[in-house]
């Protein structure tokens, strides 16, 4: 087997390089626009305020939160979707990811029916003690619910790709269901549900229309950094910018570890 | 155990009977797309026949009759060894050997002495602590053997388990594999006639989803009545009707084939049977000879392809083997129109 073997360069035509530029330049200009803006001598000041600072920290629970809600229920998704056949499965494949194409506020308004206080469950989860909308609870919920696709998308196109090889012979060597799934199915789709892991939660810090919508935005408790840096461009552009750049720091720095422990075995 | 299968799978357009006696090897043959691997799957669980039964001693794995039964695969005791290795890539081969006691239930350290005892009986011991990707492909194989091994099963199911290696690492997996199949009620799927002479005791001939042919393998082998059994075993077959000529009996196929040769007992005429002989007895000429009493046929060539030191001429029905020095004297090549030519003592005439 011949694992270090190189493949040869091929010879791409000499056209494509300059769309490919273009297209680099569309995505990195205008964060290079936004680094010529940042005040740095006000910088450390701007992030450190105490708003910026909430903000930032519920950001980032809110979002590990809604990563592992999406983990525990987008990985039996995928398994489902990919390892299972019944009647209406692509319809309800097609229902599931809609939140990927659909506008986020949309899907705070439906959450906002749903469980909010006159919504389908509002009654409920009223009688029960349980009140949901515009809590931190909330901001889980509007990022679960937008970020959950592309867990589910990226794990069950893993789980389609490795095959069901592995696990057919895992069940004639005598393992059941549940050691197939713990011992075999999980640990070789691994860096598939890492990945998704990754981009649910690069969505859920990202998250600004379902959370507005369906959390509103009070300091402390719904007030994600998002809606932080678009309350500020009002106020305090200066501030926005700042916020913006830790922003985009966090987000490198979560897909760069990760593709790196990847890469490394 | 007895292993007893009847398997109706509608989509693959297979029905098959199959029964291997306690202790017995049998080959499955079959050109691709025979419906070999279906019928391992089905015997395996991973594929549910449309009707039929799979018995295995006094246990039902499966029955379409009442309410049906349908045992899962990992509770069947059949263990199935694929064309590759399939080691869990994320388990050293210790945890890969060890995967099916544990999976039983059998505690972590009794695994890992099974793992150990596996392993040292197909002599790969030392490789207990690497990982599946640094193996080679017969190093994998061994490995794959011991995992299959270790969960003790009751039947053995092989798929192809040579083909994926190279030419080097074949012979000595095939010395393994008679070895550890012994006494033990094995199925295995091959197109390589090698398998089945060392590894099986009898031969199943799978041909389009259904068995043409089926009995202990020198019987097969030596008298086949299936093109393919008679490919495999590297000899021609012509099927046809008897007719007694003389001390010999004539087998006469459709489209005017026909051939002369010996029956052990005496063949009704009109009665079907089948002429076998081999391509080394086949005589090839530009003309035809004078004077003997001979089966000659006038065919095309249409291949030329070396075989062991010589090279196999074929033709619509009929190959024959002669040396690279008598075709450069014969100067023919595909194509050209030959005379062949085969003495009756050389063919075997049986009822077909």
């Amino acid at each position: 087997m011949s694992r270090s073997a190189r493949t040869p360069r091929l010879g791409l035509p000499g056209w494509v390089f300059l769309p490919a530029v273009l297209g680099a330049l569309f995505v990195v200009l205008p964060l290079l626009a936004m680094l010529t803006r940042v005040d740095w001598a006000q910088f450390p000041a701007l992030v450190t305020s105490e708003s910026s600072r909430a903000a930032l920290l519920l950001s980032l629970r809110t979002s590990a939160a809604s990563t592992v809600l999406c983990v525990l229920f987008g990985a039996p998704m995928a398994v489902v979707l990919a390892r299972t056949r019944f009647r209406g499965q692509s319809v309800l494949r097609s229902l599931v990811l809609l939140p990927l194409v659909l506008p986020p506020v949309v899907g705070g308004i439906a959450l906002l029916y749903t469980f909010g206080r006159r919504g389908l469950l509002g009654h409920t989860l009223d009688v029960l003690g349980l009140q949901v909308a515009f809590s931190t609870t909330a901001v889980v919920m509007a990022q679960t619910f937008v970020a959950l696709p592309f867990l589910v998308v990226s794990l069950e196109g893993a789980l389609r790709t490795g095959g069901q090889r592995y696990e057919e012979v895992a069940a004639t060597l005598g393992a059941r269901p549940t050691t197939v799934f713990l011992r075999v199915t999980l640990p070789l789709v691994l860096p598939g549900l890492a990945s998704g892991a990754v981009l649910a939660f690069a969505r859920a810090l990202g998250e600004f229309g379902a959370t507005i919508t369906f959390a509103g935005s009070l300091q402390g408790v719904t007030r994600t950094l998002p809606l932080e840096i678009y309350l500020q461009r009002e106020t305090d552009p200066q501030a926005a910018v700042a916020l913006s750049l830790v922003l985009v720091v966090v987000a490198t720095t979560v897909i760069t570890v990760t593709r790196r422990s990847r890469v490394a075995p | 155990m007895t292993l007893d299968a009847v398997l109706r799978v509608e989509r693959r357009d297979l029905d098959v009977r199959l029964r291997v006696e306690p202790g017995r090897t049998l080959a499955l043959l079959g050109a691709n797309g025979a419906g070999k691997s279906t019928v391992l799957a089905c015997i395996a669980g991973l594929l549910q026949p449309d009707a039929g039964k799979v018995h295995l001693g006094d246990r039902v794995l499966f029955s379409a009759h009442g309410s049906g039964t349908w045992v899962p695969p990992h509770a069947r005791g059949v263990a199935l060894l694929a064309q590759e290795a399939r080691l869990f890539p994320h388990l050293s081969v210790e945890d890969n050997v060890a995967f099916g006691p544990r999976s039983a239930g059998v505690p972590r350290r009794t695994a890992r002495e099974r793992a150990a005892h596996w392993l040292a009986e197909v002599e790969a011991s030392e490789l207990a602590p690497r990982r599946p990707a640094a193996l080679s492909g017969g190093q994998a194989q061994r490995v794959a053997i011991a995992r299959a091994l270790a969960t003790e099963p009751e039947v053995l199911l092989l798929d192809e388990p040579l083909s994926a290696l190279d030419v080097e690492a074949a012979p000595a997996i095939r010395q393994l594999l008679r070895r550890v199949l012994r006494d033990r009620t094995t199925v295995v799927v091959t197109h390589d006639v090698l398998d089945a002479v060392l590894l099986a005791d009898d031969v199943a001939v799978l041909q389009s989803g259904r068995v043409v042919e089926q009995g202990p393998t020198a019987r097969v082998l030596s008298r086949p009545t299936s093109a393919f059994a008679a490919r495999i075993a590297g000899l021609n077959l012509v099927r046809g009707t008897a007719a007694a000529s003389g001390t010999s009996t004539a087998v006469s196929a459709l489209g005017g084939l026909r051939v002369e040769g010996l029956a052990d007992d005496a063949i009704p005429d009109g009665d079907a049977a089948v002429a076998v002989f081999s391509p080394t007895a086949v005589g090839v000429y530009r003309e035809a000879p004078h004077g003997s009493p001979r089966t000659t046929v006038r065919a095309r060539v249409t291949d030329l392809e070396p075989h062991g030191h010589q090279v196999r001429v074929h033709t619509a029905h009929v190959a024959a083997d002669v040396t690279p020095a008598a075709l450069a004297e014969l100067g023919i090549g595909v194509g050209d129109e030959v005379v062949l030519t085969v003495k009756a003592s050389e063919v075997a005439v049986y009822p077909g």
